[in-house]
């Protein structure tokens, strides 16, 4: 392999060369939300400039372009997680929004009274809170599969929970909280076998690793733009299309109807079916020239360069005295969170902001998983392929500044 | 090192965090109220002991980051001894101090309180110093058993 083009890709990330407090940002939020290259931004700003209309909608010049440049960042999106078809990629506004859909779409659909939900311990609220209502509102049953110390899906227990009343899996792909990767393959071929679907959160797994779909065989993926160099407000609902064909619609309006009176509505085709309203059409196109920017780089390479950091960061977080990490699976993305012995998080936080370091402190909207480790929070530092073995020496060297002077 | 932050991490605050005066479960509490920062998972219990309107001892339980436990025990210093009308006065003060305008804080009766008058400049941390104030409010209203920053 050749070297990955670190220097290269730092450049196009403008906001990199920022000063935080006249520090040089060191920027390890990335779970959070991640930094936008250069191509993303010019994308946006160059449909403004010159091809922006509405969709679907006029025949006049730049409609016609808008709507070739959002039908074109589909088609990408598509060929990036290796989906069959563009009748497959149903835009909303994030994970978030992907799974409320599939709540109150194929949920309702398909679920009642009795039938259970199977997530697992380590989900974002996301994936909890959605089910929560539906249940609520159903009488549906959620089923939580417990994890370890490591951090890890205790996968006995989890198949055990595969019941005759399951109904729907929702798994998280890689956990933001610990950064353990789920056996998701296996979870698939578990819940295949008994005709279960399964969606996968893949909100934090998609930039960190190649996805494909039908090689997953999941039947649902959901993921968020913001995450993926992308623009906020804008994410991805992956469907197999006879699925989703076999869906009521999300919500009423138009672009998702095909013919409308009074009397009766006839919907429009996939994927337009699931995205009424006018679409947050430049983020799609950042989306796009997000993918595109990826694919160039390949994301088998930033995997691989991504494990040399967080390996690098584990190997010298170990070496602190005081310090523990919270998800320690061998198989992990590059998140790593820890606690420090009698140091709270929010005092890590800004104690390295002031060095220029952006961390996330606080729960990473994963309550139970905090819970479960027992602790009030965690400090988490998340890297992105922008990320260098000089940042993570920054942050290390922060820990152990901050922890002399707490003393 | 941390030169920017001397401002917000005073070495009093770093003293009452290594060790919270008033840290201890109060037998036959009069008052006893939760309070809960959902953003960072401070939780802290706050107890007084009234004679009549006059709070005679306060103390604390909980697990907060060091703003918010210097800041819970600071208070329970300076609130025993302060009738309710008192202490409410002194809730406006701090609050004036952390979030307001820096020339209506009256310095003398905020005393040693303006070591936490730096999270002013630091948005994020004003609830962890605000924490233990709105609890005390609450317990002193005797309206809640339990409040949340959010
Ligand atoms: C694992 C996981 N799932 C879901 C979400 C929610 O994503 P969004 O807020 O973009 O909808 C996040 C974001 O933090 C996440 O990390």
């Amino acid at each position: 392999m050749t070297a990955f083009p670190i220097e290269k890709i730092r450049a196009e990330f403008p906001i990199l060369k920022e000063k935080i407090r006249n520090k040089p940002l060191v920027y390890l939020d990335n779970a959070a939300t991640c930094q936008k290259p250069q191509a993303v931004i010019d994308s946006i700003s160059h449909l403004y400039s010159h091809e922006y209309a509405n969709v679907h909608r006029g025949v006049h010049t730049l409609s016609v372009k808008a709507t070739d440049r959002y039908e074109g960042a589909r088609e990408k999106i598509k060929n990036f997680i290796n989906a069959k078809s563009t009748k497959e990629i149903i835009f909303v506004k994030g994970t978030t929004e992907a799974i409320n859909l599939i709540a109150q779409t194929f949920a309702k659909a398909n679920i009642t009274k009795g039938d259970e939900i199977l997530i697992t311990a380590m989900e974002h609220h996301s994936n909890i809170v959605p089910w929560q209502m539906f249940c609520a509102e159903t009488g549906a049953v959620l089923k939580v599969a417990p994890i370890n110390l490591q951090g890890e899906l205790i996968y006995d227990q989890f198949e055990k929970l595969i019941s005759d009343k399951t109904r729907l899996i929702s798994v998280v792909h890689m956990s933001n909280a610990l950064g353990t990767i789920n056996p998701v393959k296996k979870i698939i071929a578990a819940a295949k076998a008994k005709n279960i679907p399964v969606l996968l959160d893949g909100a934090q797994a998609i930039p960190h690793m190649t996805v494909d779909v039908q090689a997953l065989d999941c039947d649902f993926y959901a993921f968020s733009g913001h995450k993926l160099y992308a623009p906020s407000g804008i994410g991805v609902l992956y469907g197999k299309q006879a699925l989703l064909e076999a869906m009521p619609p999300y919500q009423g309006g138009g672009d998702m109807i095909r013919k409308v009176t009074f009397e009766e509505t006839e919907y429009n085709t996939l994927p337009y079916k699931f995205e009424a309203g006018t679409p947050s059409i430049a983020d799609v196109v950042g989306l796009g020239a997000a993918v595109d920017y990826l694919t160039e780089i390949g994301m088998d390479n930033v995997a691989a360069y991504e494990a040399e950091l967080l390996d690098y960061a584990t190997k010298k977080a170990e070496q602190i005295e005081g310090l523990r990490i919270i998800g320690q699976t061998k198989e992990k993305g590059a998140i790593l969170s820890f606690v420090l012995d009698k140091i709270h998080p929010h005092d890590i936080g800004t104690m390295l902001d002031s060095l220029g370091i952006a961390i996330r402190a606080g729960h990473h909207c994963a309550m139970p998983v905090m819970d479960f480790f027992e602790v009030p929070a965690t400090a988490r530092a998340s890297f992105a392929m922008y990320n260098t073995k000089e940042e993570i020496d920054v942050l290390m060297s922060g820990i152990e500044q901050l922890i002399e002077v707490f003393g | 090192m941390f030169d920017d932050l001397r401002d917000l991490y005073q070495e009093v605050i770093f003293d009452h965090n290594r060790s919270p005066r008033n840290f201890r479960v109060m037998e036959n509490a009069d008052r006893e109220v939760e309070g809960f920062n959902p953003l960072c998972g401070d939780r802290l219990t706050l107890f007084l002991k009234m004679d009549s309107d006059k709070i005679v001892d306060a103390s604390f339980q909980g697990s907060g980051c060091a703003i918010s436990t210097a800041s819970v025990s600071l208070m329970t210093e300076i609130v025993k001894g302060k009738t309710e009308a008192e202490a409410e006065t002194l809730f406006k003060q701090f609050h004036e101090m952390t979030t307001g305008k820096e020339e209506n804080v009256n310095l003398e009766a905020i005393g040693k309180l303006a070591v936490l008058a730096g999270v002013r400049e630091y948005p994020a941390r004003v609830k962890c110093a605000t924490l233990a104030w709105h609890t005390l409010d609450a317990a002193l209203k005797n309206e809640q058993k339990s409040i949340s920053t959010e």
